[in-house]
């Protein structure tokens, strides 16, 4: 990876020396790279310098530079595949590596180095396709060249470029190719001849992961390492008043107690010493202004705001006057709580710093934000400040922190004690430590005509901005934060329906909040498709039929819906005691519906199957696909019948799986994916499967009980 | 104190105390086991204490002496083990943090029992959390690891 502080073209250059072999890029302007650097949320997007991505070794091994971090949804694979489509190599010779941080590797709409909001695949298609189409000419002019030949009559395939009865392997070609220029206008392949994007593809990470040898950034080991463990406020806000480091410092291995602007930093030989040394700590906080918080004193608070009308999100016509016309009217309040992301990986960040220079490795969603936060943290400028992308051990969101949290304390330490130190939070931390997807509540009321049609809808949203006090805030189109009202103001059902309104209270918290995987959409799936079917069950409507009504009759939504109630054979009678439930949902672009047939057992409601349907335009690799819609259900579902963060005085009252539990293997619903095949724009994969099922299980649940559930976690008790 | 790990003998000076799961990471270097809980819910951390499947997050060093322990690098010199094999094949991994957990849990379960009924699995396999959903290819990979190590298989 890149040291310090070298340009991007002295970084190719040892890149290609320490490697043997070629990583062909384009250099950087050092004033560009300095004002990324300063401005990266604001910044230009950078010029695309394809070829960035590619690095061909004499043994023809090729190496693809991920600009996304690999942390479960398969872009180590699905990243590469859309490389080596145009680049004509052979698929079994390439592996994948992260990327560092540099701005060549910008987030193409975002522009600043970050993988989210399920873009990675689309974002960077054309520019990764690009790249290997580049790559592919600058090998054909290659040996074109060397053989005296025209360009025109050599082809590349499988890894050589091919004139008559001449080969040349790309590994032989890659030393001449990299002196060439690169092509500004590469001819890209018609998407009929493509061989490898559409293919069910093996993820090339399977083997390093079951054999235990990836290393996430929990794993990272440096000589001279100390682990730090911080004793954080209990309650978000507060402070750190006094504290008494002796106990914790006669703990064998337990070599300094530190504080920092978060904490008190216990450091030690091992985890072990410092999680003994952190138990020891005397500590008097200053808890601050959310001694008296408690969860149910914020709902009602919030119970009081969602009855009056917010700031307008999304208006057509007069919803007011429209319900006092209806034949038939209705009301409801909905809920969902806190969740904390609870990534199998417990957040670490190692750091250190040394001649000038900081060094960090991190299982991160954002590098360019972590790279900024640590150099201001440092001293350093940010050019100085490399990152080394680890394994993520799940992000969910929690990784991509605007605040660079988890690295920050890292620096601290690194700068204060001369040596690498790697902090590592516990899962109490984990669970305690805020960033939470927020607590939400919504009401809403629609108006039914006599044919039993929606003609009147008012949804008030209740919630905290993700945005606000982020970088990302510049961002924001109008005051209102897009996050949490997507999938609300944008419902599709508002199309059909004359008079609506969707409007929102932002409140102001000190509990930290985050984007969760789906972000706004974990919430406004779960109300706007339960809503919609206690509007059909009001009706006298088939769910499905009802919702069919509302949605255009070519639309992606309703080709979806018809796909998983097709494959579901909805409307076929079921099992003594299992009933179905379904929900549609629109998020990252793509569409996705699922069914869910559940029964009760005991009083736990028992999820059996999922019938999912997905239109996320053209796919990369449908293997991926159906693991990440296998996923963000399961991710759903945790949340849908377990998840929830609660406060009693100011602190929070979970703290481990055991009181935060979520779904377990014998929980595992039979989860069958369809992929609708689509032409519409690429979308996301990653996050659509979530928001849907929450809907899918509570209408099922209706539908089996009569019970309408409007809260998160479901409990029927 | 005295420890055989994945045939190796090591003679480790750490307290009695301290669990199982970092003396292998902290001071073996052997970070294949992952910390995931430290209260045994998750089963991250899973090794084999003379073939049987144990949480090392609260396991005692000093309780591991002189028992057989076994982790994901040792559970088969080529990374080839039959749970491994069915690992890749179907695409199991996501994120992969919870995976050796996981697959240390399977290849317990195969020992014991080497056809093992969905029941089994949701008996052995509960108390390995994945966060990003992997079960439903963890059990047809454990229903293929069987098939891979045939009747009276290595497992």
């Amino acid at each position: 990876m890149s040291a310090p502080g070298l340009s991007r073209r002295a970084f190719i250059a040892r890149s290609a020396a320490a490697g043997g072999g070629l990583l062909i890029g384009l250099s950087l302007p050092s004033g560009l790279r300095r004002i990324f650097a300063q401005q990266a949320w604001s910044a230009p997007a950078p010029k695309i310098s394809p070829n960035a991505f590619i690095r061909i070794a004499p043994d023809d091994t090729v190496t693809i530079l991920l600009k996304h971090s690999e942390m479960g949804q398969g872009v180590s694979t699905s990243l590469p595949m859309v490389v080596a489509e145009e680049l004509e190599c052979d698929w079994r010779h390439v592996r994948s590596e992260h990327a560092p941080a540099d701005i060549a590797y910008a987030h193409t709409v975002f522009h600043s180095q970050m993988t989210g909001g399920s873009t990675s695949t689309w974002e960077s298609f054309d520019q990764l396709r690009t790249a290997g189409a580049a790559a592919r000419e600058m090998l054909i002019a290659a040996a074109a060249a060397r053989w005296g030949v025209p360009a025109g009559e050599c082809r590349a395939e499988n890894g050589f470029v091919i004139h008559g009865e001449r080969r040349a392997r790309f590994g032989e070609l890659a030393a001449d190719a990299e002196k060439l220029p690169v092509p500004a206008a590469p001819k890209l392949k018609d998407p009929k001849d493509w061989k490898i994007i559409g293919q069910a593809t093996h993820r090339l990470d399977s083997p390093v992961k079951v054999s235990g040898q990836a290393e996430f950034g929990m794993d990272v080991r440096r000589p001279g390492l100390l682990t730090a463990l911080v004793a954080r406020s209990p309650w978000f806000g507060g402070k750190v008043r006094s504290f008494q480091a002796g106990n914790a410092k006669a703990v064998a291995g337990v070599v300094d107690v530190i504080e920092i602007p978060s904490g008190v930093a216990v450091l030690g030989e091992n985890f072990w010493a410092a999680r003994q040394g952190r138990d020891a700590l005397e500590i008097v906080w200053d808890p601050g202004s959310m001694a008296r918080h408690s969860t149910a004193g914020q709902l009602e608070d919030y119970r009081r705001q969602v009855r009056t009308p917010g700031a307008i999100a999304a208006a057509k016509g007069d919803a007011e006057a429209a319900l006092a016309t209806a034949a038939k009217t209705l009301e409801a309040e909905y809920a969902v709580p806190y969740l904390a992301h609870a990534m199998m990986e417990p957040l670490n960040c190692t750091a250190e710093i040394k001649d000038g220079a900081c060094e960090i490795w991190a299982g991160t969603q954002f590098q360019t934000g972590d790279q900024i936060a640590a150099a201001k943290v440092a001293g350093l400028d940010p050019a100085r400040v490399t990152v080394h992308t680890m394994f993520l051990g799940g992000g969910f969101g929690r990784r991509a922190s605007p605040h660079a949290d988890f690295v920050t304390e890292a620096v601290h330490l690194a700068k204060a004690t001369g040596r690498p130190v790697k902090v590592v939070w516990t899962r109490e931390d984990d669970l305690q430590g805020g960033h939470y997807r927020p607590l939400w509540m919504s009401r809403l009321r629609a108006g039914l005509n006599n044919h039993g049609r929606p003609i009147a809808w008012a949804h008030t949203i209740v919630g905290q901005s993700i945005l606000t006090g982020t970088p990302f805030a510049a961002r924001l189109k109008t005051t209102l934060d897009q996050t949490s009202i997507e999938g609300a103001a944008d419902a599709p059902y508002l199309e059909s329906i004359p008079d609506h309104r969707v409007d929102l209270h932002t409140t102001e918290l000190r509990i930290p909040v985050l984007w969760w995987r789906s972000v706004g959409h974990s919430h406004t799936a779960f109300v706007v498709e339960s809503f919609i079917d206690e509007l059909a069950h009001a009706s006298g409507k088939d769910p499905v039929a009802f919702r069919r009504d509302l949605l255009a009759a070519d639309s992606r939504r309703r080709r979806v819906l018809d796909t998983a109630a097709q494959a579901f054979g909805w409307g076929r009678t079921l099992l003594e005691g299992h009933a179905a439930g379904i929900a549609v949902h629109e998020s990252f672009g793509s569409v996705v519906a699922h069914v869910a047939e559940i029964s009760v057992d005991n009083g736990r409601i028992r999820v059996h199957r999922v019938v999912c349907a997905v239109d996320c335009g053209p796919v990369v690799n449908p293997d991926g696909v159906e693991a990440q819609m296998q996923s963000g259900v399961v991710f759903g579902l945790s949340a849908a019948l377990y998840g929830e963060i609660t406060f009693r005085d100011g602190r929070v009252e979970q703290s481990n799986f055991h009181d935060y539990p979520v779904v377990r293997l014998h929980e595992m619903p039979r989860v069958e994916v369809h992929i609708v095949k689509s032409n519409e724009k690429m979308g996301g994969a990653g996050e659509p499967g979530t928001p849907p099922i929450a809907p899918a299980v509570a209408n099922a649940l209706f539908a089996l009980t009569g019970k309408r559930l409007r809260s998160l976690p479901l409990r029927l008790a | 104190m005295k420890l055989q790990v994945n045939g190796k003998d090591y003679d480790v000076s750490v307290p009695d105390d301290m669990p199982l799961l970092w003396v292998l990471r902290d001071v073996l270097g052997m970070t294949g086991t992952k910390y995931g809980c430290g209260m045994a819910l998750c089963g991250a951390c899973t090794v084999h204490l003379d073939g049987r499947a144990q949480r090392s997050c609260v396991l005692p060093v000093s309780r591991a002496a002189g028992h057989r322990i076994t982790t994901i690098e040792g559970l088969d010199p080529q990374g080839e083990h039959p749970v491994q094999q069915a690992w890749v094949e179907l695409d199991v991994v996501q994120c992969g943090y919870c995976q050796p957990g996981q697959i240390m849990s399977a290849a317990a379960l195969l020992k014991e029992v080497p056809k093992p009924s969905d029941a089994d699995i949701d008996a052995a396999m509960s108390g390995n959390i994945c966060r990003c959903g992997t079960y439903q290819r963890i059990r047809a990979a454990v229903h293929r690891a069987a098939e891979i190590a045939g009747p009276g298989g290595r497992t």
